[in-house]
């Protein structure tokens, strides 16, 4: 279970999270939306522990893991996998080197294991025999995926997506969406993505949580918030540009 | 102007402050062996072998032409055979050490703040640390190891090509005579000499090593973020070099006198 209370951010002199408050419970898909630059990777960042917060808390499964040094988060964060939205895959190794990284520093398996969890896992993706090819040989859907399976090989029991489809043509934004949806029924984890194509959002989620001016906006199921009459919301869904705001 | 002396002296506390805490994070975490053995391997590959050719060519040159420039001087009062005892005294203890590290932290150095700064802003460090792995354990320990392996090894390198090329300039070039050259040499050159710059070494491969690392997992976003890193990682590590040399002068040479090394 993710807990977060009264969580607030800020660099330097800008405020980008400010008392933002909610809990995920044990395999619950929710997607957090809200416009770019709104804080929502930040706050992703935030319940694996790579950004400490001003002031608030976040609690993982009844721990709070915001007074915690980096030795004791990479316990809590072996029950977690996370998608960047660049993939970040490491460059210097091959699909297969990156897919087996968790694997090989946390299991004792022998090579032969190894290459069978990885070969299983890519299938999953749908990137069977792709082991031996570098990151910078494959398409932007195809590194999402090797992020993703690299996420997934050790079986975690939150997988955090940071705009997973962002970049993608709606192709491949919906092969991706289809995607997570598999992972999330076929490994029962909670699965907590960040994204403002509304199309992931309604299709992902079972909640959908609105982040708007630093603050929790609107939190609701996909019906309830795609229904919504509020003029914030609703601008946001219909994806309409306020004409009085000066966005350049 | 008052302003920005105070503001540059807090960063540049706050910086030694930073870089002191990840020395000793390194240090505890290479104790306690979490780091990968094949990860260690590849860094003294790296920094060992891929340096050789830097390393040889200046130990060479700075052999020879200490030893062309020693016998120019000492030949005006005949004392011309004490030549390559005055190249092989300054090879050991200071020219072997403080420019092989100089060279390494040019090469290496940079290198690390490139790799490791790159990785930084296209977000593998963050990757590393949702995997469960500490960015020090990883990427840090492995490095600082193969420094402090790797160094003094090259070090002895660059000392052996100043002297041999030394004796060879002497020799061939000057026309001193060989015998007494080799024995003056041998006379006026002490176990302490070499002792005190494998120390030296072993030092300057830390200096080279943490401030390369350092500067990489620091860097501002960017392609400018990552260049600067990589200057400030080569000037930084070698000024330090520098002037960390005259206080390991001094204190080594107390204390081989003290201990009648």
């Amino acid at each position: 279970m993710i807990d977060v209370r009264d969580l607030k951010k800020s660099f330097g002199a800008q405020l980008v999270l400010d008392d933002v408050s909610f809990r995920i419970e044990n395999g619950e898909s929710v997607a957090i939306i809200g416009r770019s630059g709104g804080g929502k990777s930040v706050l992703l960042k935030h319940i694996i522990g790579l950004l400490q917060p001003d002031s608030g808390d976040v609690v993982i499964d009844g721990e709070s893991i915001v007074a915690m040094n980096e030795r004791q988060l990479l316990r809590v964060r072996r029950k977690f996998g996370m998608v960047f939205q660049g993939a970040a895959l490491f460059d210097s190794m091959t699909v297969a080197e990156n897919v087996a990284f968790g694997l090989r520093r946390h299991e004792h398996l022998t090579e032969a294991e190894i290459a069978k969890r990885v070969a299983r896992t890519l299938d999953m993706v749908d990137l069977p025999g792709t082991e031996e090819k570098n990151p910078a040989e494959l398409s932007g859907g195809m590194r999402k995926r090797v992020g993703l399976a690299r996420a997934i090989i050790y079986e975690p029991q939150i997988l955090l997506y940071d705009e997973p489809t962002t970049g993608l043509d709606p192709i491949v934004s919906d092969s991706i969406d289809k995607l997570i949806m598999r992972v999330r029924d076929h490994l029962k984890v909670t699965t907590v993505v960040v994204t403002h194509d509304m199309r992931t959002a309604r299709r992902v989620g079972n909640r959908v949580m609105m982040l708007h001016e630093r603050k929790l906006y609107a939190n609701g199921t996909p019906e309830e918030i795609f229904a919504s009459q509020d003029p914030v919301v609703r601008q946001f869904i219909d994806g309409v540009a306020d004409p009085q705001e000066n966005l350049f | 102007m008052n302003f920005f002396a105070n503001q540059w002296f807090s960063d540049w506390l706050a910086g030694l402050g930073r870089i002191t805490l990840l020395a000793r994070e390194s240090v505890a975490s290479a104790f306690t062996f979490k780091f990968n053995r094949r990860d260690l391997l590849y860094q003294i590959y790296f920094i060992g072998i891929k340096s050789q050719s830097v390393v040889l060519v200046t130990g060479a040159f700075t052999g020879m032409v200490l030893a062309a420039q020693t016998y120019y001087q000492f030949h005006r009062v005949k004392m011309d055979t004490a030549t390559l005892a005055v190249v092989s005294v300054s090879m050991c203890s200071e020219l072997g050490p403080v420019l092989t590290a100089l060279m390494v932290a040019g090469r290496v150095g940079a290198s690390m703040a490139a790799e490791i700064g790159t990785m930084r802003v296209t977000e593998q460090i963050d990757a590393l640390r949702t995997l469960a792995t500490h960015p020090v354990d990883y990427l840090v320990v492995p490095r600082l190891l193969a420094s402090n392996i790797a160094l003094p090894l090259l070090t002895v390198e660059a000392m052996a090509m100043g002297i041999g090329a030394g004796y060879l300039v002497g020799v061939y070039l000057m026309g001193i005579d060989p015998t007494y050259l080799w024995d003056n040499m041998l006379k006026y050159s002490h176990d302490s000499d070499v002792q005190i710059g494998l120390i030296k070494s072993i030092v300057y491969g830390g200096i080279i090593a943490l401030i390369g690392c350092y500067k990489g997992l620091t860097c501002g976003l960017g392609a400018q973020g990552v260049g600067r890193a990589t200057t400030e990682a080569v000037v930084y590590a070698s000024i330090t070099i520098l002037i960390t040399n005259f206080f390991l002068t001094l204190t080594l040479e107390q204390l081989a006198v003290m201990l009648d090394l």
